[in-house]
Parts: C-alpha cells; sequence; structure tokens
C-alpha cells in the first residue's frame, strides 16, 4: 500500500482528533473499497425506495454503528492505558434491561432507556473501581463483568427471550431520519458530543497524560484515580447504547447472543485506527474509520460467499497489516528492504 | 608477583553521544574485596556491564589472568568465572530455593527434573557458604538478605572466581548486611576477588581492602582503604581537589544576608517523619531564601522532598505553611497551599513524553483550574511562548511533542511547568542533573531570580558547589537523618563535607 495522493489531508479536523496519523486507516479502507470497486458489482450502487436510501454503503454503516458506538468508549478507555473486555456482555444488560421494562409496557419508554443506560454507565463505574481503586489489571478486572456480565443479564429476563413490537424502541436501531438510517445519527452524535467534551475541557489532556504518565500527572495534582473512574463508567454507557441498538435491531433481548465478540471489534478499531494500546494520545476520529473498516472487511468476505467461520481469518490479517503499517520502525524497515532489494536488481 | 585477576585498561563507552566512560583503569586481585565509589552518573553502572560483557567497550582492553577477554554476553562473562549479582535480585520469587539455585542447570533423568538431587545439591551449596536454609521454601517468602545470599550462592556455584555486587546493601537492615559481611568475609579467604557498588561509606570502611572512585565516566584514583580518609573519599567523589581551605572557593559569600529569622517561616516541619522513609527531621523555609539540602546519594534528599510535597505521606510530627498548621496528603493539596515539586526522575515523574511542549507546559496550571475550565488556545499559545523566550527553550514548535527536546531543554519546560503556577516554594531536585553546562549556567539564574521575587527554594543537588553558589542555608542529610546546618559564610564544600565525614552515625 503506497500514500494515496488523492486520500483527504484534514489539518482542521486533525486539531480536534489529535493522536496517530489518520493516514494509515484511511489507506487501509481505501484499498478494502479499490478491491470492492473491482471485484464486487453493485457495491458502491445506491437506490433510494420509500425516501430511504438503500444500498451496500449503507448497511455497512448502519451494521457497523454498535462498533462505532463500543469504539468511542473503548478509545477513552485504551488511552488511559488500560481496556474494557466487558463491553460486549454490558450490551446484553442493557438490551435486557430495556426490554424487559418496555415489555411490561407501563414504564414509558424515556425511563426504560434511562433505566438502561444507568445500568451500563453503573457496571462500566464497577469496572473503574476494580481498576483504578483496587488497581486490578483492567484486562482481568473487566474479565469479571465480561463472564458474569451475560449471567446478570439472564437474570433479569428469567433466561427467556424477550420479545418487543415498542414502536419507538424499534425506531432507534431500525428507524431512518432524511432517507438515513437513524443509527448513524446516533453514532455522529455520540462521537461529536465526546469530542466535544474531551477537546472544549481539559479532559481529554488530563486523560491523555495519565495515559502516558501517570506518576507525572500526579504529581502535576491530576488524580488518575479519578479518569479511570469516568472512563470506565463511559465506556459501560456507550455500550449500553450500542445494547440497545442491537437489541431493537432484532426486536428481542437475547441476552446470550447479542454484542458476542463485539468487545474485540472495538478493541480491533481503536487500535487500527491509531491510539496506541500503551495509552496516551488517542483520536476519536481514527476509531471511528477503524470500525468502518472492521465491517466493511465483515461485508466483503460475506458478500464474497466466504464462510462465517472463516472470516475471521482474512480480517486478522488485515488487522495485523494495518496496524504494522502504522509503526514507523517497520516502515522504516520495509522501505530500506524495498531499497536494498532494487539496488541489488 | 602473579598477574592481577582482572586489569581493565582505557575503557571507554560513548551512548549516543553522551560519554558515560572515557579511559577507565580498574585491576583486582584474588582475596581482594574492592569497593566502585562515585555519585550517580559516575559511570559505575556502565564499568559492570562492560565487564559483565552487557555492553561492548568502545575501546580499552580486559586482561583476565594477564590474557585478553573479550566478553560479549553475561553468559560469556560467567564462562570466565565474572558472577554479578544486580540490586534487585532477578530470580523467580515463585519457586523454591533449591530451583532457584539450579534453575537452567537442573540434574535430569530422562528429560526429568530429579527433585531430590536438586534438593541435595543446593543444600550442599549453601551449607558451604555456612547458610541453613530450608531449601524447599519459595524464594519470595524469604526476606531480601537471603534472596541476595541465595543470588550470590547461585553466582558462585558456576566456579566463579570473581564476585560483583551492585548495591547488595540497599534495601537490608542492619543484621541483614552484618549477615551478609560475614559471607563476603569468608568468601574472601577463598580466594575470590568481590567488586562491589555502594553508596554507604561506614559499609566501604568496614569491609573493602581498595577503593575505586570515579567521576563523570573518568577515573579519579584507586586507593588502598587506609590511605583513604573519609574526607577524602568525600571529596574524590564529588569533585574537588584536596586543599584544607581553598580560597578561591571557600571566600565568604558577598551576598549572605540575615536569615530573617524574624518573619514567620513559609514553611515549618518539626519533627516530620516517616517510618521507612526519613528520619524525623526539622526544616524551616522562609520567604524569598534558598535553602539547600545536601548529603550524599541515599541520604534522604529526595525522600524529604517527597514527604513535604505530599507524594510519601508522613506518619510524624507536624508541618505549618505560613504559621498554619497543615497536613499534606497527596501533591494535589500540595499545589493547593503553593508547594511545587520538580521531582529528580525527569523521564519517570516528570516529561509526559507523547504531549506537545505546549501541553506539558500549560498541565500544572490546568489541573489547578479543574477539567471544566480549558485556557482558551490563546491563552496556552501566550503561556508557552513567554516561557519559551524567558527560558530560552530550544524546540522547533511549541507543538513539538517533548520527548524530542534534549534533556536539558526538557527540564527548563518542566522547571517552566511549575513556574507558572506562581508557587510560593518550589522543591528542585536535582535541577541541573543530566544537562550541559550552559542550561544548568541558565537554570541557576532563574534559581536566583525566584529568590528576588520573594519565592521560596528548596534546592537538592549532589554538587557541592552549586549549592554553594545557590543557597543562603543549607541543611546536611546522613543515612535518612539532618545532622547538621551551614548559614552564611559557613557554607563552603568543605564545610559540608567535613560534617558528613565526622558525623558518627
Amino acid at each position: 500500500m503506497k500514500d494515496d495522493p488523492t486520500l483527504p489531508r484534514q489539518p482542521r479536523l486533525r486539531a480536534w482528533f489529535p493522536g496517530g496519523s489518520l493516514l494509515w486507516p484511511l489507506a487501509g479502507l481505501g484499498a478494502l473499497l479499490l478491491f470492492n470497486l473491482v471485484f464486487a458489482t453493485g457495491f458502491f450502487r445506491l437506490e433510494l425506495r420509500d425516501g430511504h436510501v438503500y444500498g451496500t454503503l449503507v448497511d455497512i454503516l448502519n451494521q457497523g454503528s454498535k462498533a462505532m458506538l463500543l469504539s468511542i468508549g473503548m478509545t477513552l478507555v485504551i488511552a488511559s492505558g488500560g481496556v474494557d473486555l466487558s463491553v460486549g456482555s454490558l450490551m446484553a444488560i442493557s438490551g435486557a434491561v430495556a426490554a424487559t421494562a418496555v415489555a411490561k409496557g407501563t414504564v414509558p419508554f424515556g425511563a426504560a432507556v434511562g433505566a438502561a443506560l444507568a445500568a451500563g454507565g453503573f457496571a462500566g463505574l464497577c469496572n473503574g473501581f476494580l481498576v483504578a481503586v483496587v488497581r486490578i489489571q483492567p484486562i482481568v478486572a473487566t474479565l469479571i463483568l465480561m463472564v458474569a456480565g451475560r449471567g446478570i443479564a439472564m437474570l433479569l429476563t428469567d433466561g427467556q427471550i424477550v420479545t418487543f413490537e415498542h414502536p419507538a424502541f424499534v425506531f432507534l436501531g431500525n428507524g431512518h431520519l432524511a432517507g438515513l438510517p437513524f443509527t448513524l445519527f446516533l453514532v455522529l452524535l455520540s462521537l461529536g458530543a465526546t469530542a466535544l467534551v474531551m477537546r472544549r475541557t481539559a479532559a481529554g489532556l488530563f486523560l491523555e497524560s495519565v495515559g502516558d504518565n501517570e506518576r507525572a500527572a500526579a504529581l502535576c495534582g491530576i488524580s488518575g484515580t479519578r479518569v479511570k473512574l469516568w472512563v470506565y463508567a463511559f465506556s459501560g454507557l456507550c455500550a449500553a447504547l450500542a445494547g440497545l441498538v442491537a437489541t431493537s435491531n432484532v426486536k428481542a433481548a437475547d441476552s446470550s447472543r447479542v454484542g458476542e465478540m463485539m468487545e474485540l471489534d472495538a478493541i480491533f478499531a481503536v487500535v487500527v485506527g491509531g491510539t496506541s494500546l500503551t495509552g496516551g494520545r488517542f483520536t476519536l476520529l481514527g476509531s471511528l474509520i477503524g470500525a468502518i473498516l472492521i465491517q466493511t472487511l465483515t461485508t466483503t468476505l460475506y458478500n464474497l460467499g466466504l464462510e462465517p467461520a472463516i472470516a475471521p481469518v482474512p480480517k486478522a490479517i488485515v488487522v495485523v497489516g494495518v496496524c504494522l503499517l502504522q509503526s514507523s520502525r517497520f516502515r522504516g524497515e520495509l522501505s530500506g528492504w524495498l531499497r536494498s532489494r532494487r539496488a541489488a536488481a | 608477583m602473579s598477574p592481577p585477576l582482572l586489569e581493565a585498561r582505557g575503557i571507554s563507552k560513548a551512548f549516543r553521544g553522551a560519554q558515560a566512560l572515557s579511559g577507565v583503569d580498574l585491576t583486582l586481585r584474588e582475596g581482594e574485596i574492592h569497593a566502585l565509589m562515585g555519585e550517580n552518573g559516575a559511570g559505575k553502572s556502565t564499568l559492570i556491564k562492560v565487564l559483565t560483557g552487557v555492553h561492548p567497550p568502545d575501546a580499552g582492553t580486559i586482561q583476565w589472568e594477564g590474557r585478553p577477554i573479550q566478553p560479549r554476553t553475561p553468559h560469556e562473562a560467567e564462562g570466565h568465572g565474572i558472577s554479578t549479582v544486580y540490586q534487585e535480585v532477578n530470580l523467580v520469587p515463585n519457586l523454591s530455593i533449591a530451583d532457584n539455585l539450579l534453575l537452567g542447570r537442573q540434574p535430569t533423568r530422562l528429560g526429568l527434573i530429579r527433585g531430590g538431587e536438586v534438593r541435595r545439591r543446593a543444600s550442599a551449596s549453601l551449607t558451604r557458604l555456612g547458610l541453613d536454609l530450608d531449601v524447599r521454601a519459595p524464594l519470595g517468602s524469604c526476606s531480601l538478605a537471603v534472596q541476595q545470599m541465595v543470588a550470590i550462592a547461585r553466582a558462585l556455584d558456576i566456579q566463579a572466581r570473581l564476585l560483583i555486587l551492585d548495591e547488595p546493601t540497599s534495601s537490608l537492615d542492619e543484621r541483614e548486611v552484618a549477615t551478609l559481611f560475614s559471607l563476603l568475609g569468608r568468601l574472601k579467604e577463598k580466594g575470590l576477588a568481590i567488586l562491589f557498588v555502594t553508596h554507604f561509606l561506614d559499609q566501604v570502611y568496614a569491609l573493602a581492602d581498595r577503593i575505586t572512585v570515579l567521576r563523570n565516566g573518568a577515573r579519579v584514583g584507586d586507593y588502598p582503604v587506609a590511605e583513604l580518609p573519609r574526607l577524602r573519599l568525600i571529596e574524590a567523589m564529588l569533585g574537588r581537589e584536596f586543599h584544607p581551605v581553598s580560597p578561591a572557593t571557600d571566600a565568604p559569600r558577598s551576598d549572605s544576608p540575615t536569615p530573617p529569622e524574624a518573619f514567620t517561616p513559609l514553611l515549618e516541619a518539626r519533627g516530620l517523619g516517616r517510618s521507612g522513609g526519613m528520619n524525623p527531621v526539622d526544616l524551616s523555609i522562609h520567604p524569598g531564601e534558598i535553602l539547600g539540602l545536601s548529603g550524599l546519594l541515599g541520604s534522604g534528599r529526595t525522600e524529604t522532598a517527597r514527604m513535604l510535597f505530599g507524594v510519601d505521606r508522613p506518619d510524624q510530627g507536624s508541618l505549618r505553611i505560613n504559621g498554619a498548621e497543615q497536613e499534606i496528603r497527596s501533591p494535589r493539596e500540595g499545589l493547593r497551599l503553593g508547594l511545587a515539586y520538580c521531582a529528580e526522575d525527569r523521564k519517570a515523574e516528570g516529561i509526559i513524553p507523547n504531549l506537545s511542549v505546549r501541553e506539558n507546559l500549560i498541565l500544572a496550571v490546568q489541573a489547578g483550574r479543574g477539567p471544566l475550565r480549558l485556557m482558551g488556545r490563546a491563552e496556552q499559545e501566550t503561556l508557552a511562548d513567554h516561557y519559551i523566550r524567558a527560558l530560552n527553550i530550544r524546540t522547533a514548535s511549541r507543538e513539538t511533542p517533548i520527548r524530542n527536546l534534549s534533556g536539558g531543554n526538557q527540564q527548563k519546560v518542566l522547571l517552566a511547568r511549575w513556574l507558572a503556577l506562581q508557587p510560593k516554594l518550589i522543591l528542585l531536585d536535582e535541577p541541573t542533573r543530566g544537562i550541559d553546562v550552559g542550561a544548568k549556567a541558565e537554570i541557576e539564574r532563574l534559581v536566583a531570580s525566584l529568590r528576588g521575587a520573594g519565592t521560596a527554594v528548596l534546592f537538592i543537588s549532589s554538587d557541592l558547589e552549586e549549592m554553594v553558589r545557590n543557597c543562603q542555608r543549607v541543611a546536611v542529610l546522613k543515612d535518612r537523618r539532618k545532622i547538621g546546618e551551614l548559614a552564611g559564610a559557613d557554607i563552603t564544600p568543605s564545610g559540608i563535607m567535613r560534617l558528613i565525614a565526622h558525623h558518627e552515625g
């Protein structure tokens, strides 16, 4: 993959979303789209039906909205130097809370959504407590809820799949606004609000300094404990929102299936997007692009007729490739190798 | 006379342009305990790493029993009989003592480890050292001294003839040190050469036969212990020629004001201490005063500063700020009371490496305002530009990540971070370490100007000349205790050294 000169460079956006270079995830995405342009007929076709835009590209954005929502929270957690494995399970909890409330018919929809978000936020806060106060390694601390979360969701639904036909709830994951899927607006709104809070207050600066050098930040009077409590709680909130969308998609709270393996997609998205797993600098826009890249890949493989069971293999290859391209050291060694090959020839 | 066991000549080593060792000689004989002394950055660790094959030297030769050797890995050095025990015991705490002793060399039968044989051999090698330990106990459950001795036993088990100990006693208590020393004494009788690094003077005089002193990567000298009194050793380490009184620098300071005893001190500590950290200490600093903390490495200078700022919470004594009793339990509280602490370890506790110069510089000010009131971009840039100009910080731009700056410029950014808070008291812990001479002078000028502005400064430096130049009063520490205070004309390098040398711990 070479530098694509047609790729837009956006200095103003970069100021809002600092962090790794967006060039490489964009290059990866560009290459995937190029592949589809050549090999997949109709990939770029969009059509207007009943005032709604349909097509593979729209599907990708709609399908990928859950991973995008998760990756917003995950970006902040990873920037703090941690990781959140529980988001998939928190999606199940949130879906179970909202579906059981809606199924009762007596609870107003707003309260059901509020309860689901509160449940996610609280569960995230528990993660934060384990990481920041008890000081358990993030991967272990969040593994607890990753395993236990689905059990809690099952308890809420009595082990049943709770179905519903509530119009507002169904709209959340399936409705359209101005011809486009509503989820798209949900993602943009969440991303915009998060970016606003991170860059228009000092929260982003504090988060990056804690993730980059917690001891130095502490001497400046920045409490790593407080920052971590917040980011894990926020990640829980994002997971709850993603859980609402996923539950609405299938019009049922299926606690054992919803959000399965989604935590990995979210982590992939963040890493592919250019935020380092060691913490510090983060880029929300990069994570968004990363999430789109992952979903495009999934859809491409699906269109090629690859069995879903095999799909993770090419997915892994692309993730490794993009991560390697982001490493300036790897790029240096690669270009050195190419040069020596050329010199030898 | 037989050739010395090890003779290193003209060893030089540079790391990325910084000369760590230049033309250092070292001679070690059998049955000799040799102390390697020097302040931080003198090149002790580098020399050890060259001898043990961790770093290849840029220049110089190593003769082992008269034959040249060039160890390229620690394993090769061990093959010659050079064994090293590092400060942090690098063994496996979850394995038993026996397993640790024979790790990688366990006797096997059909590819399986023979547990009984392992234990038998382990006990045998410990008994040879006069140690009676349960070899089945996990190493992690033993005291640090025992772990250290197991590490030594392991080193000796490979027929070592030279044992190198890097600060073996820094984490041991007195009784453990005594046990270790009696063991080293027995090893010496068996004809081993022992090279050890320590910061504790008393231990050198209790144990060593010869002393090699390094300073700034060069050898100052190699002396029999009997011919090097403490005062001269300290002078050799800290870098002053030996003159009983040197008129040039020991002249009374021209600007020694009467200590402003009449005013309330800005900070007053009474019996402030922390068990396991610092013995109770009394200190007072007045506005516009520069108080120095002097003492050798490990004397408790940094510990005192950290205690005052609330990084490590004191557990005894009291602290008054502007006459009001205060308890500082965290850096946040310290900052709120107008204190700022510029830490000694720039990399671990100073810079936020991937953030820009601007972000590093405004961080403490922003933290004081809280997360919600973000300083405007223009305000941040004005502040950053002001200090970049005022402190002559050389950086490509204010948006350059701070890790790309040189050490001296990183240090200036960090000073700017604290100065931007306009603190009432700034604690400067080795602010000039590892930076070039020009930056040093600039930082000293800055400290002097702070004083003019009425800021109190607690100044810590290993460089005695620097202490003399900058401080109005100097509190001298030794072995985590304050042993005295010098003021005005009494502050001279030899005065400080005499205090340290003659104080009986």
